[in-house]
């Protein structure tokens, strides 16, 4: 992940990419629309008849669905994983096994696009639903295939020895899983879970598909009004750019306390 | 038979297999409370699963094992319960990384609600203290040495108040200085009394503190005696070979 440099050295990037990206904006837009200046044109794409709205509106919908969909795509991806690792380790469940690995393949095999196409078009088809719930269920159940995989492989990598640790002790394998081994794994899996909750915030741009005014969308919108594509854009890129880095920021936090513990 | 107390174990014609490779081919023995037995053998001849086959940590393909005169082998018997009354000691210790030491002797007592809090914590410390390793009931086991890790381990199944401890190879991955520490804590441990089988290469402990000696080799126990007899008198010659190799 993008974790390797030290805090400090995060911030100062994220820092000079901001001041290139404005010095960019300043000298290449004026140029570029006759006449117009910076100001101007900031103002006409932002200011002026509230655009700056789409962008709010666009940012909440993408911040709320992105929650809810990784709380969704948590839930159900450990009961995935959990269904898969009894599986192996007891051979129990052969048939929710079955259900989860047939819900992996389709989820992983194709586009989250059309994932959330089909679950508005084909299934909710006949529902008067808001479109927010709509896409949170199509982002979760397709996140929650992903997480599924990662907190398998954490589990995974926690040695046998730890298990027979806890059943040699008289544990019920319930209790074995909560209290030893899955802390041990979410601490193994972390970066890999927040890099799925990135690539998920990136991935719900698309929301604009089904009508839903999204950042990308709220962006978009902006551009079709203003025939002015730059400005919006480059806004929304800058938008994202900075709720990662924050996430990024406590993530990295995060990691340091837990490797501390 | 030295038999010291009432029968505690009793295996009959207890067999494993792993796909095609047998490994247990029949072993029938007996264990009285208060015994302590050592288990001997070279590598791969199945003493390690013989040892993990008396809590079902690996699930026997055919015999019986009965533990305080309950077949463990039924499917119908809550292993769980079983184990409770069984400690086990692992070669590679296996303590918790995510707690302290101190909560690493807790979880059991308390999540099988044997003891109250209250209880579990004083037990913790009287067994730290016996083994004067207090002052590191709030650490993690990664800042502990092999040795100590290993000593918390044992204490760690003593809190449960088990009947009988099965030790699986425990000072193998330690390294040579750190093997006495843990040598001193279970020959204390036989001599109050508990019930002890160990799988081990450490043949002068064997001898020493054993009351009887086991050695398996091809799926069977093919001798077993005291450690008198055993070690200077043996009699069978694939143990007489193996004899003069270790000792």
């Amino acid at each position: 992940m993008v974790l390797e440099f030290s805090k400090k050295s995060a911030l100062k990037a994220f820092i000079a990419v901001l001041a290139v990206l404005l010095l960019v904006t300043v000298v290449v837009s004026p140029a570029a629309a006759e006449g117009q200046t910076f100001t101007e044109k900031f103002y006409q794409n932002f200011i002026e008849d509230d655009r700056y709205q789409y962008l709010l509106t666009g940012l909440q919908n993408t911040l709320i669905i992105t929650f809810f969909s990784l709380i969704l795509g948590l839930v159900l991806g450990s009961l995935i994983a959990v269904v898969r690792t009894v599986h192996d380790m007891k051979g129990k469940l052969k048939l929710l096994n079955l259900v989860c690995c047939g819900y992996l393949t389709v989820i992983r095999g194709t586009p989250v696009l059309i994932q959330l196409l089909i679950i508005y078009f084909v299934i909710f088809a006949s529902v008067d639903i808001a479109l927010v719930p709509v896409a949170i269920v199509a982002f979760g159940l397709n996140s929650a295939a992903y997480i599924a995989e990662i907190i398998r492989a954490g589990i995974n990598a926690v040695p046998k020895g730890q298990f027979e640790a806890g059943s040699s002790l008289g544990l019920p394998f319930a209790i074995t899983m909560i209290t030893i081994i899955l802390p041990q794994a979410v601490k193994n899996i972390l970066p890999a879970l927040c890099n799925e909750g990135i690539v998920l915030l990136k991935e719900t741009s698309v929301s604009g598909y089904i009508g839903l005014i999204d950042l990308t969308k709220g962006g978009d919108i902006i551009r079709s009004q203003t025939y002015e594509a730059f400005m919006p854009y480059i806004a929304v890129a800058l938008i994202y750019l900075t709720v990662v880095v924050i996430l990024t920021h406590f993530v990295k936090k995060l990691e340091v306390k837990l490797n501390a513990s | 038979m030295p038999a010291k107390g009432n029968v505690l174990i009793e295996v009959k014609g207890l067999r494993k297999s792993f796909g095609d490779n047998e490994v247990l081919k029949g072993i029938d023995t007996t264990v009285c409370e208060g015994e302590v037995i050592a288990i001997v053998g070279p590598s791969g001849c199945g003493k390690s699963t013989f040892l993990r086959s008396l809590n079902l940590l690996e699930v026997p393909t055919g015999g019986q094992i009965l533990f305080e005169g309950v077949d463990i082998t039924d499917k119908s018997v809550n292993i769980n319960k079983m184990r409770e009354k069984i400690g086990m000691v692992f070669q590679q210790f296996n303590l918790f990384p995510n707690m302290t030491v101190k909560e690493n002797i807790m979880l059991a007592p308390v999540r099988l609600k044997i003891m109250s809090k209250e209880e579990a914590s004083k037990k913790a410390d009287e067994l730290l203290k016996r083994i004067g390793l207090s002052d590191k009931a709030d650490a993690r086991p990664s800042q502990l040495s092999g040795g100590q890790q290993q000593r918390i381990a044992i204490i760690r199944s003593l809190a449960m108040n088990p009947d009988v401890m099965l030790f699986d190879e425990p000072t193998s991955a330690l390294d040579p200085e750190m093997v006495g520490e843990v040598l001193s804590l279970m020959k204390d441990l036989a001599e109050s009394g508990m019930t002890m089988m160990i799988v081990t290469h450490e043949m002068g402990f064997a001898r020493e503190v054993a009351d009887r000696v086991f050695f398996i080799n091809d799926g069977v126990i093919q001798e077993e005696n005291t450690p008198q007899e055993f070690f200077s008198n043996p009699k069978n010659p694939r143990l007489k070979e193996f004899l003069s190799k270790v000792l």
